[in-house]
């Protein structure tokens, strides 16, 4: 396909800005998906791992960035190297650990070897290649790489903008707040989940910031938790919190507003289900002002913080997206921990993870119903638009953009504007 | 097994695989009541996801004591959940069944497990290795833990509504 004549000139039979309509094609036609490929997820900065699951010099692990395999790692001098996992020889994998530790990759092949920056170290019998052979010129494909706050992302874009202006003020301040969770301590990977579903991954980027599903898909999930904290997931009956577009399609839905700040209201009753805990980090001698601030990390963050185009940081853990085809996206959901934090409290976090997120979680299996129920049910009506127009009526300026109802499509509105802004370039 | 006769081992064995199979058989039609009765009170049922055994100390696709074993029925049961209404279908076959270990009334077995779940018209499959900590009583054998590894546990799943 060139892209020089892009099948998709009539962005806005696409996604319609005035109207908030979304084209049923955007969820399910092939050759949309590999623009939207060349166009966004090689053109704009993608997250691909947290620091501490390559926490040392020689760490590694494998990402992606959109359909492409990815290493990041760690060099001897601590400096953070992104790079496509394919020998610059004949294009085999050069790894295929998903992490670890390592002073080299070595292409399993012909033997060629590379440094942890990429850069191709040694070959067997080079003499074959001639004198003017430049290993220089055979490195490993970079990409550029930096991060913010113990988020590393990846660029295929030499010109994109630095990751910080790319992010914005609004989303450095929530990433800022989110990572309070570490309750004093580095915020750590404990684990993760995975599971793949037969949706476009448009379809999950809307996902996490939409509240309006919560009380309806999570019904179940609700049903198991305590009145007290049943409570605080009553966010929609409510009608506190908001949905807020940050800039440059992300945008954070505050649900809990007593839990922005994690180190204020420090002096609150401790809720009941942490009771157990509360008493177990006093009895290990945690002084009681410090215990209360690892009890109310351990509740996580109130908001989703959703970003463009493929990570989201809700309530206490990571959410990435990775598209694999048009109708199937790979879903990862990280579970967050506090590094040299009480076992406790870590113990704790992952209970809570697994409650909720995953395979097995009393969550993740019927958002997953409901993102497969979408893909199957554009098979009908190829005309019929799906609309992310709720909320347009009562919409506010707020501190960075337009602000709505807690269950407004604001944030999907402002994924799509910047999703048309990234696909007319 | 330095106790047991070539006998008692046989008929500890038929015995242990007949209870096998009745789980499983409960699990397939989804009597998930006649299965609550056939655990312990401190009872878990884990399924890891990385190869260490420490498993309170790390991130496991479920990690269910008693409360959570119920609450996790609970929910297929009340029919709000829409990835359980209606549940994948699923059959299963329990086998290569061997006793690790058998010290008073405490049995330590472990098996293979193929699971195929139909859903959408669309089949899938998983295989695993599940080991039975069992306790035998009164009331026949009672299961104190059951760990489920699936083959592919730390790869790309799906979501599941049903148990291994
Ligand atoms: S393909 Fe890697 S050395 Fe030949
Ligand atoms: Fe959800």
């Amino acid at each position: 396909m060139s892209l020089d004549m892009p099948k998709f000139s009539d962005l806005d039979a696409l996604y319609n800005t005035n109207t908030a309509e979304v084209a049923t094609s955007m969820y399910e036609d092939p050759d949309l998906f590999a623009e939207e490929m060349e166009k966004i997820f090689k053109k704009t900065w993608v997250f691909v791992a947290h620091d501490s699951e390559f926490p040392d010099k020689g760490s590694f692990k494998l990402s992606n960035v959109g359909l492409e395999p990815v290493i990041v790692v760690r060099d001897r001098k601590g400096k953070i190297h992104c790079m496509v996992n394919r020998c610059r020889h004949r294009a085999a994998t050069v790894c295929e650990v998903k992490k670890g530790k390592t002073s080299s990759f070595q292409c399993p092949y012909h033997g060629w070897g590379y440094g942890l920056d990429g850069s191709l170290r040694a070959l067997p019998y080079p003499e074959q290649y001639g004198d003017d052979f430049d290993k220089t010129q055979h490195g490993l494909l970079k990409l550029r790489t930096e991060s913010y706050n113990g988020m590393v992302f990846a660029t295929f874009n030499e010109d994109a903008e630095p990751l910080v202006d790319f992010l914005g003020e609004g989303v450095c301040r929530y990433i800022d707040l989110f990572m309070k969770q570490g309750g004093g301590f580095p915020v750590k990977v404990l684990g993760e989940h995975q599971f793949s579903v037969p949706m476009n991954w448009k379809v999950q980027l809307e996902n996490t910031t939409d509240a309006y599903h919560f009380p309806i898909v999570h019904k179940s999930f609700m049903q198991t938790l305590d009145g007290e904290t049943g409570e605080l997931f009553d966010f929609l009956d409510k009608g506190v919190g908001y949905v807020e577009d940050l800039g440059n399609g992300h945008s954070v839905m505050l649900m809990i507003p007593e839990l922005l700040d994690l180190d204020e209201n420090l002096d609150d009753p401790i809720p009941e289900r942490f009771a157990d805990l509360a008493q177990q980090l006093l009895d290990d001698g945690y002084p009681d002002e410090q215990m209360r601030k690892i009890v109310r990390a351990v509740s996580g963050a109130g908001f989703n913080l959703n970003l463009f185009p493929n990570v989201s940081f809700s309530l206490s853990f990571l959410r990435v997206l990775t598209p694999k085809s048009v109708e199937q996206t790979d879903i990862r959901h990280i579970a967050l921990g506090m590094d040299g934090g009480p076992e406790a409290a870590n113990q704790m976090r992952m209970r809570l993870h697994e409650h909720f997120q995953g395979p097995m979680g009393f969550g993740s299996p019927d958002d997953a119903e409901v993102w497969e129920r979408v893909q199957r049910g554009t098979k009908g009506g190829e005309d019929l638009s799906i609309l992310v127009n709720r909320g347009m009526v009562d919409e506010e300026p707020g501190e960075y953009g337009p602000r709505g109802h807690i269950s407004a499509e604001t944030g999907m509105r402002a994924a799509y504007k910047m999703w048309k802004g990234m696909m007319s370039q | 097994m330095t106790e047991l006769s070539q006998i008692d081992t046989r008929s500890l064995l038929a015995d242990v695989t007949e209870f096998i199979w009745t789980e499983g058989a409960y699990l397939d039609a989804k009597d998930y009541a006649a299965w609550l009765d056939l655990w312990t009170d401190t009872g878990l049922y884990i399924m890891p996801i990385d190869e260490g055994d420490d498993y309170a100390n790390q991130l496991n696709l479920c990690y269910d004591n008693d409360k959570m074993r119920r609450d996790r029925i609970d929910r297929f049961n009340r029919g709000f959940s829409i990835s359980s209404a209606p549940p994948a279908q699923t059959v299963r076959t329990l086998s290569r069944i061997k006793i690790d270990n058998a010290a008073g009334d405490v049995i330590s077995v472990s098996c293979a497990e193929h699971l195929i779940e139909d859903k959408f018209g669309r089949q899938r499959v998983w295989a695993g290795n599940a080991y039975y900590t069992l306790i035998r009583t009164d009331d026949g054998f009672k299961i104190d833990r059951k760990i489920v590894r699936l083959l592919n546990s730390a790869g790309m799943l799906n979501s599941f509504s049903y148990l291994f």
